[in-house]
């Protein structure tokens, strides 16, 4: 009898339970290996990255297949891990390995000058990261979930404090850990909720109870709340401007590429796999908080001049549009329309895909932009497209994909959304179909105010002229992270070209959840992407391509074919005005400023203005996050009042222990008599 | 597919070519009319498109490559759009690539290239055009959309061909939403072409100028590049309008008579279009750029207001 696994019955769920190990291992390797930068960083994190692509080819094929199931006997005695792996858990796998591919193969360049923290230990907080986020979708009981939840909580704590010895950062990570465990409490009682007193905490069960409309409601909202405070929802969203920039750059790709997208995973679990039946209000509830997260997130974003604290609140508008879509199916399928809830669903999933891409990419460009100017600062940026032009051009994709644009993948998802806006009169409910437009209006400016912000990042950073010296002594990034971002881009390309591919993809997804999928509508359109009907809507991005690439191609040779081509450099014009210095370029501030006059109230303002006569002036003005100040001090307030009452029992005397256990004797006595 | 729909989309797009420049020739000429100015030849701007080309181009020692690239995407953008937009014929076979809400990400495109493009010389004037082109490019892209949505309820189509044939064909009634619609949907293109009250196409006053202030770095080939695309993007404004306000006399499939008649009416729809643009430009002043947001943000609640008219009243 051979001791070696039988491989040739392997399953998926096999491959994906051996790619967790595989990355564990990896991990654990790295602590043997604590201070070798070689070693850790050109092996480990490439054979991460390899497991990464392993992974997505199995999640690929597994998505197609029926759910399979494995019982670990692994864990507490009685309470094994249950393990399943569905077209759900294999379409997250599947954005987890290949963002995680590519976010790899850019550490294996990016950690080699270190953190703060030994390369060995980077390493094993890495990928132990890596495997519990595929863990948490693998779960099919609340124990294995929470479980890996946690483990993915902790080793994502210490990978942002990295540089523990700046006390910022130490901060950041106490409120990222603090946010989490309030979540996680949350999600622990929703699985209580659903488990109906039956005690066995299987997902199997769980599916099986039939709540009563108040005790699915309760578990929804926990869901809800929970799942956000991972997600970054509003108003429990604070802790991911702080978290991000604060984490070393691969790490903040990681967390919001792709561990913000397992809270979205536990949402669509619980309120679509879990929960029997969805009600109307669950829906507006989401597409509520998702659209004010929105609204809020890019509105900040714009405002912002730290590139990383940029990217971490466009994330939160990401989230929020992400919230909307699933919030619109939650409706749909409250009232039984399928293929609307198919739609939006399809809308939600495509854009979880997307954003993992795009926003892993550009978490990745301002690292690159960090290691070779050492600045975070979008005032002290500028001009860097002639300096590394590799790191310019690979952002300007993730730009604008991010922004929305054809034919980019962040595109694709907009039009579906919006799409599944479109259809929605028709809904029973005649207050529903008035909120229906002014959703879709505020979506569209969302998604219209995405594409300021990007032109802000990409501009101040990339364009114009340094505003620094020793900007144009920056080094382009090196080959390590060129493969990891060229992946990345890739991945922008893909989905935004090939839409119709992989619709195919997430179709056995949406039948999973709301038993209607696109594919059938999809194929059969050759290179259109057709989500109803042709005559209804239709989006050819190729043809698209092709079409724009066609007239600039065209432009550029009967131009000189009829003319010339000649180029004469000269110094920039600028209107006649010869002292042009870097200095009188717009500033990141100034391009925030339409947006915060725009939206004043959204922001907490301090603006110091100088006077006429000041000999030296000076302008100042910082903006704050209301929610600080109505939401966050005053429960701080009131905690600590409680912590000092409390603390009046602490007299540290003994005798006076030992009173308080007297009475606590005393007064036990007295229930258990009567 | 078949032959002549080939032959529509090839005569459409060049039509949108030569037709562009010429109404922007027009409503200048009508501008200096109403201005008791002498009117100049309604071939002018051929004639400088033609000067641009000749002149050698001067571009910045510094500028990148996106620089040089901007002036052919936003060209192939809005070619593209006018392409897509129903202006002769509703059997066009690109139409199917982009929809409503394609065009006006297609309208984005060429917006956030021509900003960076801006951008990137990194004068302070550049800077100032970019970031007052995509505050005006945030308010009235939603706002085109919903505008555009508004029609599409109509329709039940994101489809710019079914949106047209739809409006087309039905009864001589009038839609209270696409009334609505129609009032923000010419604030829209005021502001997205630079006219009048929002920005002037003649104005080269630092504190006002939104769009000549982002090309102030462009020569040559480039400046007449971008001067063309404006005045498609102006006639694909146009026809949207006409397409979705005034749809009457555009040729549908299979018609090779309508597709002939269609290019006699649209000219006379773009001709009084283009004196009516005219006359408003004259009569009306130039707003303070912080008015803008204001004008624009009526513009989009107009829009929105006529989606819930239409809900409102059902179909």
């Amino acid at each position: 009898m051979s001791l070696l696994p039988d491989f040739a019955h392997w399953q998926q769920l096999d491959g994906v339970l051996a790619v967790v190990t595989a990355w564990l291992a990896l991990g654990a390797t790295g602590v043997f290996a604590l201070r070798r930068f070689g070693f850790v960083t050109k092996v480990l994190f490439p054979l991460g990255g390899l497991l990464g692509l392993l992974l997505s080819g199995i999640a690929l094929t597994a998505v197609f297949q029926e759910p399979a199931t494995a019982v670990l006997p692994l864990g507490l005695p009685g309470l094994p891990f249950h393990l399943r792996l569905d077209g759900l858990s294999s379409f997250f796998l599947l954005v987890i390995g290949a963002t995680g591919a590519g976010v790899s193969v850019y550490a294996a360049g990016y950690f080699g000058r270190g953190e703060g923290t030994p390369p060995g230990l980077i390493c094993l907080e890495y990928h132990a990261f890596l495997a519990t986020m595929a863990l948490v979708v693998l779960a099919d009981d609340a124990y294995v979930f929470m479980v890996a939840w946690e483990t993915m909580a902790l080793s994502s704590f210490f990978l942002v404090t990295a540089n523990h010895r700046i006390p910022e950062i130490r901060e950041a990570g106490y409120l990222y850990l603090l946010v989490a465990h309030i979540g996680a409490i949350a999600i622990l009682l929703c699985f209580g909720v659903l488990q109906a007193n039956t005690g066995d905490y299987t997902f199997a069960n769980m599916r099986a109870q039939h709540l009563t409309s108040f005790w699915s409601s309760a578990a929804f909202l926990l869901a809800l709340f929970g799942f956000g405070a991972k997600a970054g929802l509003l108003p429990l969203h604070v802790w991911l401007p702080e978290a991000h920039p604060a984490a070393p750059s691969p790490v903040s790709a990681l967390m919001s590429g792709v561990m913000l997208k397992t809270a979205i995973y536990g949402i669509l679990r619980v309120s679509f796999d879990l929960l029997q039946t969805q009600r109307w209000w669950w829906g507006v509830l989401m597409l509520a908080l998702g659209l004010a997260s929105a609204l809020f997130g890019v509105v900040f974003a714009a405002a912002q001049v730290d590139m990383k604290r940029l990217l971490a609140y466009s994330s939160i508008e990401n989230i929020g549009l992400l919230c909307a879509g699933i919030g619109l199916a939650v409706v749909f399928s409250s009232y039984g329309m399928k293929p609307l809830a198919a739609l939006a669903l399809t809308a939600s999933l495509y854009h979880v895909a997307s954003h993992a891409f795009f926003k892993s990419l550009l978490f990745l460009s301002t690292g690159s932009v960090l290691h070779a100017t050492g600045e975070r600062n979008l005032g002290r940026l500028g001009g860097l497209i002639r300096f590394t032009p590799w790191i310019a051009w690979v952002t300007l994709i993730g730009v604008l994909a991010s922004a929305g644009l054809p034919p980019f993948s962040g595109f694709v998802s907009e039009w579906l959304l919006l799409q599944s806006f479109l259809f929605t009169p028709g809904l029973p409910d005649s207050f529903l179909n008035m909120l229906i437009p002014v959703v879709a209006a505020l979506i569209a400016l969302v998604a219209a105010l995405a594409g300021y912000t990007m032109v802000k990042f990409f501009g101040i950073i990339f364009l114009g002229q340094p505003r620094e010296e020793k900007l144009q002594r920056a080094r382009d990034a090196g080959p390590w992270e060129r493969g990891g971002m060229a992946w990345l881009v890739m991945g922008c390309i893909a989905l935004g070209l090939q839409p119709e591919q992989f619709i195919q993809i997430i179709d056995p997804v949406t039948r999973l959840l709301v038993h209607a999928g696109l594919g059938d509508n999809v194929a059969g359109h050759g290179w259109l992407l057709v989500p109803v009907a042709v005559d209804r809507a239709s989006y050819g991005p190729i043809i698209f391509l092709l079409g724009v690439a066609a007239c600039f191609l065209l432009a550029f040779l009967v131009v000189r074919l009829l003319y010339h081509g000649r180029v004469r450099r000269a110094a920039p014009w600028d209107c006649g005005y010869p002292w042009q210095t870097a200095r009188m370029q717009d500033t990141a501030e100034g391009f925030g400023q339409p947006i915060r006059q725009i939206f004043e109230p959204f922001f907490r303002m301090t603006r110091e203005l100088p006077d006429p006569g000041d000999e030296a002036p000076r302008y100042h003005v910082t903006i704050a996050d209301h929610f600080w100040h109505w939401l966050y001090l005053p429960i701080a307030a009131v905690v600590e009042r409680a912590a000092r009452l409390i603390g009046t029992l602490q007299q540290g005397r003994i005798a006076v222990y030992l009173l308080y256990s007297f009475i606590t004797l005393l007064a036990m006595l007295v229930l258990v008599r009567s | 597919m078949n032959a002549l729909a080939f032959a529509s989309q090839a005569l459409e797009i060049l039509v949108a070519l030569l037709l562009g420049p010429l109404l922007t020739g027009w409503v200048n000429q009508w501008r200096a009319r109403l201005q008791n100015r002498t009117a100049p030849s309604l071939f002018l701007p051929f004639r400088t498109l033609h000067k641009l080309f000749i002149k050698e181009a001067v571009v910045a020692e510094h500028a990148s490559p996106l620089f040089r690239a901007a002036p052919y995407i936003v060209f192939g953008c809005m070619v593209l759009a006018c392409g897509i937009v129903p202006t002769l014929s509703t059997d066009l076979p690109l139409a199917p690539a982009a929809d409503a809400i394609a065009l006006v990400g297609l309208f984005a495109l060429a917006r956030v290239f021509i900003s960076l493009a801006a951008m990137d010389i990194g004068t302070s004037f550049g800077t100032l055009g970019a970031r007052r082109e995509m505050l005006i490019g945030f308010l009235a892209e939603p706002a085109l959309l919903m505008v555009l949505f508004s029609a599409s309820l109509i329709s039940k189509s994101t489809s710019l061909t079914t949106i047209v044939e739809t409006l087309a064909h039905r009864e001589l009634a009038i839609y209270p939403s696409l009334a609505f619609a129609s009032v923000a949907f010419t604030m829209v293109s005021l502001a997205e072409n630079a006219r009048v009250p929002v920005d002037n196409p003649t104005t080269h006053l630092e504190l006002t100028m939104i769009h000549e202030a982002m090309i102030l770095e462009y020569s040559g080939r480039h400046l007449a590049l971008i001067e063309w695309a404006a005045s498609l993007k102006l006639f694909a404004y146009s026809c949207i309008g006409l397409a979705l306000f005034f749809p009457w006399g555009v040729a549908e499939a299979q018609a090779p008579l309508a597709l002939i008649l269609a290019l006699p009416v649209l000219v006379l729809k773009l001709a009084i279009g283009g004196i009516a643009l005219a006359v408003f430009e004259t009569v009306s002043a130039k707003m303070r750029i912080f008015r803008v947001p204001e004008f624009l943000a009526a513009a989009f609640l107009l829009a929105v207001i006529g989606m819930l008219v239409h809900i409102l009243l059902g179909t």
